[in-house]
């Protein structure tokens, strides 16, 4: 199956060091393009060599190829969408993908914005191409939550999903619990150990959190929410006495999305939950309780973020679509 | 996820934090023998089973035969001991004429981060208390580190869980009028 990749930061390299790790998983790269070169070649690419080239000289290709010129030549049977997200518009990844579904391309993307911004006009896209839209990846990184929603628990109706979405906050919220350490400090280290970026305000305002929710929201009930249905409280106005306050009743906080169309409702906010409870889960873990009309809850826990988990959901996606969509061998 | 809360392991202060309605309200009427100690036969189990009398009203009705007595009884009890002490009153030889609606004893605890103080915490507790179904049972501030907000456990008590949710739908109104950030338990779904 051949793959082209848009965008190689962490992401995208990590997907590339599993091709070039498991050649047996047959899928071969035939085009590739970061913000300024790109590389199509359609009896495919060393993914090795590309890594190395970025590696070397910042730039993966032929300078001035681009994302476009690769969906022009459409040289792949998936696109791997990998870009930076943008919350408010998709672009331009919106655009890659669309420009992707209809020209009968399947999709793969780790990419929050353009799902929680049009999930339902590309999946109608993707119904009408006769083509996959899959998008692991932009939740909770490794975790196959997606998979479990679409697959695993087919027939299941779903009454509520509550989770850990932002691995950021619940590593700072592990360590004003565990070492009585104020926001700013907690926030401070989390900088310094990269968990946190130079601008958190997406991450601890619980607007990461919200998106990934909404995505959530949409592939279990398809009921069209946005970004704005969700009430958003963030972590950033926790004070150390909230935290000792919760632990003198043997409990603690995180940052909890929660979705409920039976409850009308739909919100991200910190919560107070008993130290035993399944979604406390340490550091920048992510975890989410999908409760199910036969399944009951089922909770999944992993890493969130990273780019090897990542690659993991997207190499997942890419494999569900050979299987489903495309004769081996 | 109800199933947590019944959860073995569970403390009880995860009960209390949950605000899950574990004692109730049971207004029954008993038929005793009037007979010297029959009435403290009769009240014998609902200490037993835990259960807290609030009130009793002797009441000599015409209806009721000269030989037996009219008692009405209030208390409250863990829910899940209800049945129990039914039984063991029927055990008893008491006859249970009546069991009154059951009232839900709920109590929820949240946390309130701001500037509690200057925004009069005198009348947040006030808008609780005026609804008349609701009442602000425990308050604990912790006093700010220099320029820190204020941090306070309050804990809401109320008649029935609708009316809790009222009681924090409007706590959620006078916090989001006095800038005031409020932490709740995460609510198991109601099933
Ligand atoms: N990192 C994670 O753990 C993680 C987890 C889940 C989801 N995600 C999502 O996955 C996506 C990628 O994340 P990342 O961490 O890999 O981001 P990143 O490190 O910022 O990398 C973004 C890559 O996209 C390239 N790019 C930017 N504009 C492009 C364009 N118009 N055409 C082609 N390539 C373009 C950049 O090129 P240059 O190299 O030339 O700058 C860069 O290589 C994001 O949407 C992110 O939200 C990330």
């Amino acid at each position: 199956m051949r793959i082209a990749v848009l965008g190689l930061g962490a992401v995208g390299k990590g997907v590339l060091r599993v091709l070039a790790e498991k050649p047996e998983l047959g899928l071969v790269l035939t085009g590739v393009a970061d913000s300024a070169s790109g590389w199509i070649d359609p009896d495919g690419i060393d993914p090795g060599e590309v890594l190395d080239r970025k590696c070397t000289t910042n730039r993966c290709g032929t300078a001035g190829l681009t994302a476009d010129d690769i969906l022009d030549a459409g040289e792949f049977d998936v696109l791997v969408e990998v870009t930076p997200t943008n919350a408010s518009t998709g672009e331009p990844a919106l655009t890659y993908i669309r420009r992707a579904l209809i020209s009968g391309h399947h999709v793969v993307t780790s990419n929050k914005g353009p799902i929680a911004i049009a999930h339902a006009e590309l999946e109608d896209l993707a119904r009408e191409q006769g083509v996959a839209l899959r998008y692991e990846a932009t939740v909770g990184g490794a975790i196959p939550v997606i998979h479990a929603i679409r697959s695993g628990l087919l027939g299941n109706r779903a009454h509520a999903i509550t989770g850990v979405l932002n691995g950021t906050c619940n590593y700072i919220l592990t360590r004003m619990d565990e070492e009585g350490l104020t926001y700013d400090q907690a926030l401070a280290e989390a900088r310094e150990l990269g968990y946190a970026e130079a601008d958190p305000t997406y991450d601890v305002r619980g607007i990461d959190a919200a998106i990934k929710l909404v995505i959530l929201a949409n592939t279990c009930w398809n009921l069209g929410v946005t970004l704005n249905d969700v009430s958003i409280t963030g972590i950033d106005c926790l004070t150390v006495d909230a935290l000792r306050l919760a632990a003198d009743q043997d409990c603690t906080i995180r940052l909890i999305a929660e979705a409920s169309p039976e409850r009308g409702q739909i919100r991200v906010a910190p919560r107070v939950l008993p130290r035993t409870h399944p979604l406390v889960i340490e550091g920048t873990l992510n975890a989410v309780t999908l409760s199910m009309d036969l399944a009951g809850e089922v909770t999944l826990m992993g890493r969130g973020a990273g780019s090897r988990e990542t690659a993991s959901a997207i190499v997942g996606d890419l494999l569900a679509i050979r299987d489903r969509f495309i004769e081996c061998g | 996820m109800r199933k947590w809360v019944n959860n073995e392991g569970l403390s009880s202060a995860w009960i209390k934090v949950m605000g899950e309605g574990i004692s109730v309200h049971v207004s029954m009427k008993l038929e005793i023998k009037d007979s010297p100690g029959q009435l403290v036969a009769a009240l014998t189990p609902i200490s037993e089973y835990g259960g807290n009398i609030i009130a009793v009203i002797h009441q000599r009705e015409p209806e009721t035969s000269s030989d037996t007595l009219g008692v009405q009884i209030v208390l409250e009890i863990d829910h899940e001991r209800l049945d129990g002490l039914v039984a063991a009153l029927r055990r008893q030889g008491v006859n249970i004429l009546r069991l009154g609606e059951e009232r839900l004893l709920f109590r929820q605890s949240v946390i309130m981060i701001g500037h509690l103080i200057h925004t009069d915490i005198g009348d947040t507790i006030d808008r609780i208390d005026r609804t008349g179904f609701a009442e602000v049972a425990e308050l604990n501030v912790q006093m700010p580190a220099i320029t820190e907000p204020s941090t306070a456990l309050i804990t809401i008590k109320a008649t029935t869980r609708s009316k809790m949710d009222r009681a924090l739908d409007l706590l959620r109104e006078v916090a989001a009028e006095k800038g005031l950030v409020i932490v709740e338990p995460l609510e198991e779904a109601d099933r």
